[in-house]
């Protein structure tokens, strides 16, 4: 696994940022229409896809048996009969995400996998709670077993453009995550601009990120095609300045087989094949793999499945 | 390791190949087509072969057309003009309208027919052209309905011939037929000998929602039957293709009077600004010359990038076109499909080395097997450099920098062509000023290529005249409410005076100049001519250099406003007044009076001729805005010297226009007379400017002077042709204005004021926040 280090506060890096908004928006509309994926290569792409997924629960009915369940599809996301007519195995989701009180349940379902658990912190969703508090939620979940942390920025921060307040911020929570990885959600519908959105990638990135993440899901808009691609160009970017590379996760916009293939080009053609792994895209998601294992059924039996047929998570 | 296991390893897109097998069943079936003549299919004559250029495959033979075939298409479509143009309105909308539904239920079959004929991918023929067939007919159905609305008393022209090009086949076809017949005319068109098919097709359609026989008629073939249809006894020719054709075209219509539209040539600027948007801007490239494998009139080739952003823009540039995909047009995640045919592939080619021999560096844009050209660009590139001056009409781009704003102005304005450009800044002060100062018919603020019926798409310069889309669009297909003419009065030959046969002076002798940069000027052959009334210069062919050069530098009129020229010709209106008398001694009280209207009427207009905010697409900004054509030329009526002279002068100049005028030869000196009250009128200097003497001899000078934008010719039907063919070098429009009485009703209104301005189409997207976070629009 490749970490990003982070820098110091860089303002330089993205004070000249400009980002027409209409473009942006023709270019995510043209994306998915550029390439087209059929038959195995359709097949083979859901299930990378899949790979991918941060199979996820983030409810406030949330139990242990309900995180158990959904740690159960973690580890067999796609029926194993479809599977093993498509001659793959030991497929699984990326990781499964969900609160911190969560995570030794979820710990414990995932024994013997190398699943693993990703828990949001700080607060989340909203992130208005007091610094020294939402540092002790990051490292409570991380003393229950989490490997990975999905914390949320101030949006004030950004709104304001107190980029030292933002970075410090996230700096402290890096230092907090410590051995988890850290993703940072921008909760790109609270920013509204897409230049927000770009500076707010890049002082996150700045501060270590692993991962930028769009959308906490509970936002008036979450994971869109232009915002997802001025993150990854901001990745991209950040990549350029400083040689670190930082992975990108969607989350709370993808609802279908048909997204998880228009974002998955989007990576692919804007930062390259090595954004198709887990490693560097995960998708934040829950209802997305059904229609995917839907779609996989298909693809193996020719008929369109019922989605009582299938198991849920 | 299963098949699907590798592919999770590779991640590759694979092959996506779009189902064309019907179109090709309706191609077995059809075999060999005749022309489409009078409802009907014609039997098959001497055929040729049209191939699918990105595999070689014979697709389909087709008729070469003759000129007898030609002749049976004009016959057929003029016998169907008048009932065609006698239904109202609605009627004509409803077949429009079909045809517009029924493009939409083929819309599978013509985006295949067409990627086959062809080569663009098939996702550009899929979401680009065939939805903008459907959208242009929509749109001219409305025309239809609104005609004698929007128009009143105008008139469909008649038979309208109709070539187009092989780049955008239908959609070029329905640019052409949907205004066409919208006005009540009827069509013969001819597709380009490499792509006929999906004309073919229309012609099924047509059939199809049971269009009058006659209405729509398509003959196929290659140049020859081009040159047919404009010999042929046709009302209009339009015609989209190369300058070169289309200079010959004009050259061959020359003195006919018959009306002529041309979309021609272009080598676009795509200008850069250091506060752009830069992967926006690599996008638009993408958009531009990578489009439909740069076989594009308007496409941005000319990318012209600030030095402070150069290298980053350039790098950016090399990885997206590292992204692109070369392949089979059929295949949907192709990006640049294949050249439309061989010959084209060559001239590419040979552009591109003739370009690296003199210098260039080319990144990319190498030969690929087969018609494929992969995409690429030129830099180290001087301005001279054949890559930078010819139209490549292939994947290559040119890249070059600039300094300053003025020095991206200058470069992008340095080539004969004008027909688009593409500025991109986050500022909409800088961006919206450089569109402004770029000399082309449609400017694209932060976008490129994007097209719409009701926005007016042509050019400027040596990429043609008229328009097509929008109410401008229609206006090509219309006459305006006839003139009531008089009479020519031809001018007696000038004799130049030696000495003792000038006329008796009267008081202190009076020396009537020329009138050039605001100053009186002797004429450069040192001779003069006896007039009424005394001498008046005689002028040649320097001094119509001078008058142009001293025109040329008049720019800042145009930059003044509307309210500023109105003060001039108001200005001009009263001073005229003041001097009532002594100019009715000179002509008649008639024409100082009409001459002081003139003055008024077109004062008032300066302010008002107002463009237009059309409803192209949501998100938009569309301008459509007249702007004047830059100098004009203008040959007076020999009769009424004074009211004639100011008729036309007046609306031209408060368009902005700077004029180079030559007035009635045998009775000038009322205009020389006017100097005086132009410069207490504080007229800029250059503004007007006037040359007496032999019109035969200075007309045509001026009209083929390659600063003179355009022409009207109102000094007599013998001279016009002559004019048309000097006007023709650089192909600026003439206007053919019909003789009339001068001081009547009928010499002035805003026909005047339409002839002096063309149209600026400037695209400009907007949206602080993603689309749908608000309904406002403009």
């Amino acid at each position: 696994m490749t970490g990003n280090p982070g820098t110091d506060l860089r303002t330089d890096g993205f004070a000249d940022i400009r980002i027409n908004t209409p473009a942006v928006e023709r270019r995510a509309a043209t994306l998915p229409a550029r390439r087209s994926l059929k038959k195995d290569h359709q097949a083979a792409w859901l299930l990378n896809a899949v790979r991918c997924i941060d199979l996820t629960t983030l409810a406030g009915d949330d139990t242990e048996d309900r995180v158990a369940r959904l740690c159960a599809k973690a580890r067999q996301p796609i029926a194993p009969e479809l599977l093993s007519a498509l001659g793959v195995e030991g497929l699984t989701t990326g990781a499964v995400c969900v609160y911190p009180t969560m995570v030794a349940a979820a710990k414990r379902a995932l024994q013997g996998t190398a699943i693993p658990v990703a828990s949001v912190a700080t607060g989340f969703p909203a992130g208005l709670m007091p610094l020294d508090l939402r540092l002790a939620e990051i490292r409570y979940a991380v003393d229950q077993g989490a490997d990975e942390i999905d914390i949320v920025i101030t949006r004030a921060n950004v709104l304001r453009g107190d980029w030292a307040a933002l970075y410090d911020e996230l700096r402290a929570m890096r230092e907090a995550c410590g051995p988890a990885r850290m993703k940072s959600i921008l909760a790109t519908g609270d920013l509204k601009s897409l230049e927000n959105v770009a500076r707010a990638s890049h002082v996150a990135m700045q501060a270590g990120s692993d991962w930028i993440k769009t959308s906490t899901g509970k936002e008036g808009v979450n994971a869109t095609l232009p915002v997802s691609l001025v993150m990854v160009r901001a990745i991209r970017d950040y990549r350029a300045q400083t040689g670190h590379i930082v992975g990108f996760k969607p989350a709370g916009g993808l609802r279908t087989a048909k997204d998880a293939i228009g974002w998955q080009v989007m990576m692919n053609e804007e930062l390259g094949r090595d954004w198709l792994t887990p490693n560097l895209f995960r998708i934040g998601a829950s209802s997305l793999l059904g229609d995917i294992e839907r779609q996989i059924s298909h693809h193996v039996t020719g008929r369109y499945s019922a989605a009582h047929r299938l198991a849920i998570a | 390791m299963s098949r699907v296991s590798e592919i999770m390893e590779s991640m590759e897109y694979g092959p996506s190949t779009e189902d064309s097998s019907a179109a090709r069943d309706w191609l077995a079936r059809r075999g060999s087509f005749g022309h489409f003549i009078g409802g009907s299919f014609t039997a098959p004559g001497d055929v040729f072969e049209t191939r699918d250029p990105s595999t070689g495959e014979v697709l389909a033979r087709v008729t070469q057309g003759t000129a007898d075939d030609v002749g049976a298409a004009v016959k057929a479509a003029r016998k169907a003009q008048r009932p065609w143009a006698n239904l109202s309105g609605q009627e004509r909308a409803r077949f429009l309208y079909a045809i517009a539904r029924h493009v939409q239920k083929r819309e599978r079959f013509l985006s295949v027919l067409e990627t086959l004929d062809n080569g663009k991918p098939i996702r550009e023929a899929r979401d680009g052209d065939i939805p903008l067939v459907a959208r242009h007919f929509y749109h001219h159905a409305g025309w239809a309905e609104l005609r004698d609305d929007r128009f009143p008393d105008h008139a469909p022209l008649g038979v309208c011939g109709q070539i187009i090009p092989w780049n955008f086949p239908l959609l070029m076809l329905a640019w052409k037929v949907a205004p066409a017949l919208a006005a009540g005319n009827t069509v013969v068109l001819k597709p380009a000998e490499y792509t006929p098919l999906t004309a073919l097709a229309f012609a099924e359609i047509c059939q199809e929602v049971g269009l009058p026989a006659g209405v729509v008629n398509i003959v196929t073939g290659d140049g020859a039957t081009g040159a047919a249809l404009v010999a042929a006894e046709v009302d209009k020719i339009a015609f989209t293709g190369s300058t070169e054709v289309g200079r010959g075209i004009a050259s061959a219509l020359a003195g006919t009077g018959r009306r002529l539209t041309l979309e021609l040539g272009g080598k676009s600027p795509f200008v850069v600004m250091e506060d752009a948007d830069l992967d926006a801007a690599v996008e638009g490239v993408v958009d531009s010359i990578w489009f439909n494998q740069g076989q594009v009139c308007c496409a941005g080739s000319r990318i012209l990038v600030a030095e402070s952003v150069a290298e980053r823009f350039e790098g950016l540039l090399r990885d997206r076109m590292a992204r692109l995909r070369v392949g089979a047009p059929l295949d949907k995640s192709t990006d640049i499909g294949a050249i439309v045919d061989p010959v084209q592939k060559a001239r590419i080619l040979s552009i591109c080395q003739r370009a690296t021999a003199a210098g260039a560096e080319l990144v990319g844009g190498q030969p690929q097997e087969g018609c494929f050209v992969a995409p690429g660009y030129l830099r180290a590139i001087a301005p001279a450099n054949p890559g930078m001056q010819e139209e490549i009409f292939g994947p290559i781009a040119t890249l070059s920098t600039f300094r300053t704003v003025d020095e991206a102005v200058e470069l992008a304005n340095n080539t004969r062509y004008g027909l688009a450009g593409s500025v991109w800044s986050e500022s909409a002060t800088v961006a919206t000023d450089i569109a402004a100062r770029i000399k082309a018919g449609v400017i694209w603020i932060n976008g490129a290529n994007m097209f719409d019926a009701a926005a007016p798409f042509g050019g400027y310069r040596e990429s043609g005249y008229g328009r097509e889309g929008g109410a401008q669009g229609m206006l090509d297909y219309l006459s305006a409410p006839a003139v009531k003419s008089a009479k020519e009065v031809a001018p007696k030959p000038p004799v130049a005076v030696t000495s003792a046969d000038a006329a008796k002076p009267q008081g202190i002798d009076r020396t009537a100049k020329m009138y050039i940069g605001g100053a009186q000027k002797r004429p450069d052959g040192g001779a003069s001519y006896a007039v009424p009334g005394g001498l008046a210069p005689l002028g040649s062919r320097k001094d119509i250099r001078n008058a142009v050069e001293a025109a040329t530098k008049a720019g800042k009129w145009a930059g003044m406003g509307g309210h500023a020229r109105a003060q001039v010709l108001y200005f001009i209106a009263e001073n005229l007044s003041a001097r009532a008398q002594e100019f009715a001694a000179r002509t008649s009280k008639a024409e100082v009076e009409a001459a002081i209207a003139r003055a008024f009427h077109y004062a008032a207009w300066a302010d008002k001729f107002d463009g237009a905010n059309v409803q192209a697409k949501p998100g938009h900004l569309v301008n459509v805005l007249p702007e004047p054509m830059g100098v004009l030329g203008i040959a007076c009526p020999n009769a009424q010297p004074l009211a004639g002279f100011m008729s036309l002068v007046m609306p031209a100049i408060a368009m902005g226009n700077a004029v180079v005028v030559v007035p009635s030869q045998d009775d000038p000196l009322p205009v020389t007379d006017l100097y005086q009250v132009f410069d207490t009128s504080d007229l800029p200097a250059g503004v007007v400017n006037i040359v007496t003497g032999p019109v035969a001899d200075l007309a045509p000078h001026l009209a083929s002077h390659e600063e003179v934008a355009g022409f009207w010719h109102a000094a007599g039907a013998d001279l016009l042709e002559q004019v048309d063919l000097a006007a023709a070098g650089n192909l600026k429009p003439v206007w053919p204005v019909p003789a009339r009485d001068w001081t009547g009703a009928q010499a002035q209104g805003q026909g005047f004021l339409q002839r002096a301005v063309r149209t600026k189409t400037i695209w400009l997207p907007y949206g602080a926040l993603p689309a749908g976070s608000g309904s406002a629009a403009y």
